[in-house]
């Protein structure tokens, strides 16, 4: 008895899967619907077009976006902007995704630049026309790291401003230590050094002061990637970001490199204080690899901190840094209506204007995207932010084809060697064949 | 027609539960056989439509969990050891606090409470408390071994132990409510029995295995197959306390509905998501039944 009730059960199941699996998967935003004729209508009155803007919510970033918006909203009376900024950074995918299938969501979204390549090939993000953003302009009055938001020759979004990494050190443990604190490291050599003179041990061996934390799952593996390896002779991809090459001789090289601040040295314990980071905010690192953004924290959080940000160190004379971005797109949603979606254009090009990204570094920090903007004498003099602009003329941006799973792969070939004493060379080569693996998946599906 | 009020209750007590019935429609059941339907499709979430690809994403599957060092392959044992060690340590431990418990009748409420409130606790802040307790160095666990001379334990940043690590933040927190249930279980059990068997000569031991063992049968089988159910399902606790909520080191503590949220969340491959849905949805059904038809017989006197 029980178990014939079991098998109806099942059937049941089974027969209404099927009986859903025969009809068309639910069909997607109801909005492209049912905005052609309100979009008709509204031409018809002479009406203002609203358009929607989402970025995730951060307090200096909405407030910058405020006054832009407000600045062109006055320029253009018969366009109204929605600023969705309401979404928790960790929320915001997976909001953004929940949105298409109902219908709503936004026609300018913000996205880190690294996701790009998920979202344009899900359809969700649109081709910028090339009459209001012309590629020539884009590569002569953008930064360099921008080319990273042209796909196979076609440009799909464009920042207001960008980021590169540089070295925070913490001057009062140099000098504890007795380093020079205006004197910080500017070689790979001497980093390494000034990073084992800056290290303290208690009694029983316990690290006090870390003189350098090598965490990938910070911002390490961009360091890795797109600084070291160059460094050391190498470079991280070919050009097209299709294959992987940081694992030969030179990639190796720099592979040990990061490796030794874990093992040789023994400079730093990313298990501590929950990451590097969190490790230098607090106040028990020397040395330490971040972004512009990383200012914003410290800021908040240990404001007394008596720190300085130098250019990254360079090594046999080469110099460089990963550049990233939070970029802007234009979506499907947009594309639907073509009122709205020049209203979204016009839009666009006012919020990635060198006016714009000079209102986003006062108030947000990071550098603006605009060359004319980010090579103001008065930026590169500013004591924290200089390090940060002169890196961007030899900054480069990786191309992900899958930021999370590019990332992962490092971090987990890392964890190979210090956790399960796997050898470098053949964790560094797992990274590889992981890392080709996703971007095979990537370049073959298009 | 005229209805016997017997049949008139019974019309309303069915008109009631309709309400009950169309959120249970709408809300768990709907979703749960789109979920079906997700799978067989090439779904991104972004393009709304998704082509039928029949069986491509079980096969997708089944070649992932061939590759070394998988994700996949990884999720399902690693889902199976959490239930190994969750369930058997959560019905032991329970049990003789349980049985603890019934002896006491002073402050009795008092450590109900206790071994409850960890239940009644959102999982996000039960990992973030483990989180800081599990530190290397700064951590209490970690101080309390140095007090008594112990080396420190990597604890969650080791793939060694970081399983059975947040398997033992499950058991803790999932404690109160199979203590609770036990103890209703042993205050049912007639007190004649005892005496009965006391006279006979019986002793502690005997009494335990003999009578309340036997009699608790029906509860051990409700609280194996909701734990069961719960660790197969185990999802906030490695999020929250695994580096970055990726399930490491090493894919040492990710779970199938991890790799569910992961692929459908982070990758947006819906289909590939809703598969190993489907595969999970079976595999509770699998174990579920099997739990039933071996553990359950009647046990009378």
């Amino acid at each position: 008895m029980k178990r014939s009730k079991l098998y109806v059960l099942i059937g049941t199941l089974l027969v209404a899967a099927m009986l859903l699996a025969a009809c068309p998967a639910p069909a997607a935003p109801a909005a492209e619907t049912a905005s052609e004729p309100a979009a008709a209508e509204e031409a018809m009155a002479d009406e203002v077009v609203e358009i929607e803007y989402w970025q995730y919510n951060f307090a200096a970033r909405v407030n910058a976006m405020d006054q832009l918006i407000a600045q062109f909203e006055e320029a253009n009376p018969n366009i109204k902007v929605v600023h969705n900024a309401d979404i928790p950074y960790a929320e915001f995918r997976d909001k953004i995704a929940a949105s298409v299938p109902a219908g709503v969501g936004p026609d300018v979204a913000t996205l880190f630049y690294g996701w790009q390549s998920v979202w344009i090939d899900s359809g969700y993000l649109v081709p910028l026309p090339e009459d209001a953003f012309p590629p020539a302009m884009v590569a002569e009055e953008f930064s360099p790291m921008v080319q990273a938001s042209f796909v196979e020759g076609t440009l799909y979004t464009l920042p207001t401003a960008v980021r590169a990494l540089a070295l925070f050190y913490n001057k009062d443990l140099m000098a504890d230590a007795g380093l020079d604190p205006e004197n910080p490291p500017s070689t790979l050599d001497e980093l390494a050094d000034q990073a084992v003179a800056c290290t303290q041990r208690d009694d029983e061996g316990s690290l006090v002061v870390q003189g350098f934390v090598a965490d990938p799952s910070a911002q390490d593996h961009h360091w890795f990637r797109e600084v070291l390896v160059r460094q050391f002779g190498g470079v991280p991809y070919t050009d097209d970001y299709s294959e992987v090459l940081y694992n030969d001789e030179a990639g190796l090289q720099a592979w040990n490199y990061l490796l030794a601040f874990h093992t040789e040295l023994a400079t730093g314990d990313r298990d501590l204080f929950d990451g590097s980071t969190n490790a230098f905010v607090g106040g028990h690192v020397c040395f330490h690899v971040d972004g512009s953004f990383r200012l914003g924290t410290i800021a908040n959080n240990n404001p007394d901190m008596n720190f300085g940000v130098t250019e990254l160190p360079s090594h046999n004379g080469v110099k460089s840094t990963f550049g990233s971005y939070w970029t802007h797109g234009l979506t499907k949603k947009a594309a639907a209506d073509q009122a709205r979606f020049d209203a979204a254009v016009k839009f666009l090009q006012f919020i990635t204007s060198a006016d714009a990204g000079a209102l986003w570094v006062d108030i947000v920090g990071e550098l603006p995207a605009q060359l004319a903007a980010g090579s103001n004498p008065e930026l590169l003099a500013d004591e924290k932010l200089g390090a940060f602009a002169a890196g961007l003329e030899y900054s480069h941006a990786t191309f992900f084809a899958d930021e999370s799973q590019q990332r992962q792969a490092i971090i987990d070939s890392f964890d190979m060697v210090v956790l399960t004493d796997e050898d470098p060379a053949t964790a560094l080569q797992i990274a590889a064949d992981t890392d080709q693996e996703v971007l095979d998946d990537f370049w073959s599906s298009r | 027609m005229r209805l016997t009020l017997r049949q008139r209750q019974i019309i309303w007590a069915y008109i009631f539960m309709s309400v009950a019935l169309v959120f249970f429609v709408v809300i768990r059941w709907y979703p749960t056989i789109l979920a079906f339907n997700v799978s067989f499709r090439d779904w991104n979430v972004f393009e709304g439509t998704g082509p039928w690809v029949g069986l491509e994403n079980y096969q997708e599957i089944w070649q992932d969990a061939g590759k070394p060092r998988s994700s996949v392959t990884a999720a399902f044992s690693n889902t199976v050891r959490y239930v190994l060690f969750g369930v058997p340590s959560q019905l032991v431990l329970a049990l003789a606090i349980a049985l603890l418990l019934a002896q006491i009748r002073r402050l009795s409420a008092v450590f109900r409470v206790a071994y409850f409130a960890p239940y009644v606790t959102s999982a996000v802040a039960v990992a973030f408390v483990w989180n800081w307790l599990y530190q290397p160095e700064t951590g209490l666990i970690n101080q309390a071994l140095d007090l008594v001379g112990l080396p420190q334990q990597p604890f969650t940043k080791s793939p060694a132990q970081a399983l059975p690590s947040i398997t033992a933040v499950a058991v803790w927190q999932n404690l109160g409510f199979a203590v609770i249930i036990f103890l209703a279980g042993i205050q049912q059990i007639p007190g004649h029995y005892y005496e009965a068997a006391r006279i006979d000569g019986a002793n502690a031991w005997q009494l335990f295995w003999r009578i309340t063992l036997p009699l608790l049968n029906p509860i051990i089988v409700y609280l194996t197959v909701l734990g069961t159910i719960s660790y197969l399902r185990l999802f906030a606790l490695v999020q929250n306390m695994s580096p970055q909520g990726t399930g490491g080191p090493l894919k040492s503590t990710t779970t199938v509905v991890l790799e569910v949220y992961r692929e459908g969340f982070s990758s947006y491959k819906m289909g590939y998501a809703g598969a190993l849905t489907v595969l999970l949805f079976f595999l509770i059904l699998l174990i579920t039944i099997i739990q039933l038809r071996f553990f359950s017989r009647r046990v009378e006197y």
